[in-house]
């Protein structure tokens, strides 16, 4: 498998205090990875350190980011605005929130994917539309037309999950995408991001904390703790025979659902 | 049979939004709960469950329907008479402190509520927080200074301050880190059968409300859908929508 997206030793801090140390590991095209620890193991801020997002005070301090040749950290603001979207793509928890409120949906998008592509009004009606309808969204144009207000925290959720890849970018960073949604949902927006692989081969690093999600659509999951690396391997692997004491801990305190009498 | 510490009976309530149509959001909702019985209360976001705590904490008052605490009527009985029976546990504690004032302030408080005199409230705060597993040094800090872990363990030893008959767990541990969330489970569970506590514990994980609660309603759109025992509901669900939310789980 080709990677797409590299981490060699890269270590970062927040006003001068490390808080990811030394952390190597790649996406290959086509794969989902999950990265999964608690609050403050630094999951996120991986996320972050790729796409400049890291802050005042927040710093790549050394290592490299490497995504087709590019060293992202090295990148100026312009080129890193110009990969954002189009190539590289981010998802947050509270995609809702990053939607104007009193502007329609569709209008939005149309905005975003103008800032990358001169692209007239009718024919991203119909790439949006298309896009919607492959992701099983029932009512497309309806979607479009609606206030992000008159739309479900989930639906706006999923609204925004594909959103991220309108411009069809090789990589999709989500960050805790399915943390804030009813299990119903959670397993809808799953279910939108395997698809979104299969039908645009996306490469995908999901970062969350609940394992279920993990489980259910990442190929190699990394666990972190304190900004470490403690462990990675095939998703099946860690999940169901973790070696490090630390994941044996994560996964007993994961509480389990018993189907089965006596199970 | 014991008199139940709780019965909810036809409980409802309406919300007016100006000048639009009414929303039903809990719609004729009949429980017990019984003394030292840890009860979960598991749906959909928006299906009505928070509203039915807050009820029962006179956080809000119902449309219709009636609330007893005790043998007494919740609706006729002072706020500060039904605090001392029943502690709510919120979803985000470093919320439900105050900013500007240092942890033991905030448990003292409950502690003077509860009628003990002030000049044993140190030494009684000192005795909740070991009772959570805190040091005494937390007295001292600002929630901010505490990790969520840590802050939903000091709201967990304001509440004991009052020695409630009812405890009611609001996704009191939807924000934390499994860890910590087995953690406070334990916690709770440990504190309950210590001092014959009851607990209505709201919240959307259903494989921890199956391994925690002793009984189990499934509230969809208002109503409650489905109850039994925990391993009833969820082996051999009854309801389209109960199968569908078992269904879900990752």
């Amino acid at each position: 498998m080709n990677e797409i997206l590299q981490y060699v030793n890269v270590t970062t801090s927040y006003n001068a205090v490390p808080v990811v140390h030394d952390v190597s590991f790649s996406l290959g095209e086509g794969e989902i990875l999950g990265i999964v620890g608690e609050s403050g193991s630094g999951k996120s801020t991986l996320l972050k350190a790729a796409m400049g997002l890291l802050g005042a005070g927040g710093v790549v301090t050394s290592g490299d980011i490497w995504y087709r040749g590019k060293n992202l950290p090295d990148l100026s603001e312009e080129e890193l605005r110009r990969l954002s979207g189009a190539e590289i793509a981010m998802v947050f928890q509270q995609a809702g929130a990053s939607f104007c409120p009193v502007r329609r949906v569709g209008a939005q998008l149309y905005e975003a994917v103008t800032a990358h592509d001169a692209i007239s009004e009718a024919e991203f009606t119909d790439r949006a539309a298309e896009l919607l309808h492959k992701l099983r969204f029932e009512d497309a144009s309806r979607i479009l037309e609606s206030y992000p207000f008159e739309l479900s925290g989930g639906m706006m959720q999923r609204v925004g999950i594909a959103a991220a890849i309108l411009m069809n970018p090789s990589v999709l960073l989500a960050d805790e995408p399915t943390s804030a949604l009813d299990v119903s949902v959670q397993k809808q927006a799953v279910e939108e991001m395997c698809l979104i692989r299969e039908l645009y081969h996306t490469s995908i690093v999901i970062v969350t904390h609940n394992i279920g999600v993990v489980r259910a659509m990442a190929d190699r999951v990394i666990v972190m703790k304190e900004g470490r690396i403690v462990e990675s391997g095939g998703t099946r692997d860690v999940l169901e025979n973790p070696a490090r004491e630390y994941t044996k801990k994560l996964m007993a305190a994961v509480p389990k659902l018993r189907l089965r009498r006596g199970a | 049979m014991t008199t139940p510490i709780l019965q909810v009976q036809n409980l409802k309530k309406i919300f007016t939004r100006n000048g639009q149509s009414d929303f039903l959001a809990v719609d004729g909702v009949s429980f017990d709960v019984a003394p030292g019985e840890c009860v979960g209360l598991i749906g959909e976001s928006g299906s009505g469950k928070s509203t039915v705590a807050n009820m029962i904490a006179r956080l809000l008052n119902p449309t219709g329907g009636q609330i007893f605490l005790d043998g007494e009527d919740v609706t006729k009985t002072d706020v500060r008479a039904v605090c001392r029976k029943v502690q709510m546990i919120f979803q985000s504690p470093q919320e439900s402190f105050d900013p500007r004032r240092t942890l033991g302030d905030g448990i003292g408080e409950s502690l003077l509520t509860a009628g003990e005199p002030a000049s044993e409230t140190a030494e009684e705060v000192a005795r909740l927080l070991e009772a959570v597993g805190l040091s005494s040094d937390f007295m001292c800090r600002y929630p901010h200074e505490v990790s969520g872990g840590q802050c939903q363990r000091a709201a967990i030893a304001r509440a004991l301050a009052i020695e409630p008959k009812l405890l009611l767990c609001d996704e009191a541990t939807s924000a934390l880190d499994v860890t910590v969330q087995a953690e406070i489970v334990s916690l709770l569970s440990h504190l309950m059968r210590g001092h014959g506590m009851a607990c209505l514990f709201i919240c959307h994980d259903i494989a921890l409300a199956q391994s925690f609660c002793d009984r189990i309603l499934v509230m969809y759109r208002g109503k409650i859908v489905e109850e039994g025992l925990p391993d009833e509901v969820i082996q051999s669900p009854k309801q389209e929508y109960t199968k569908m939310l078992i269904d879900s789980v990752l």
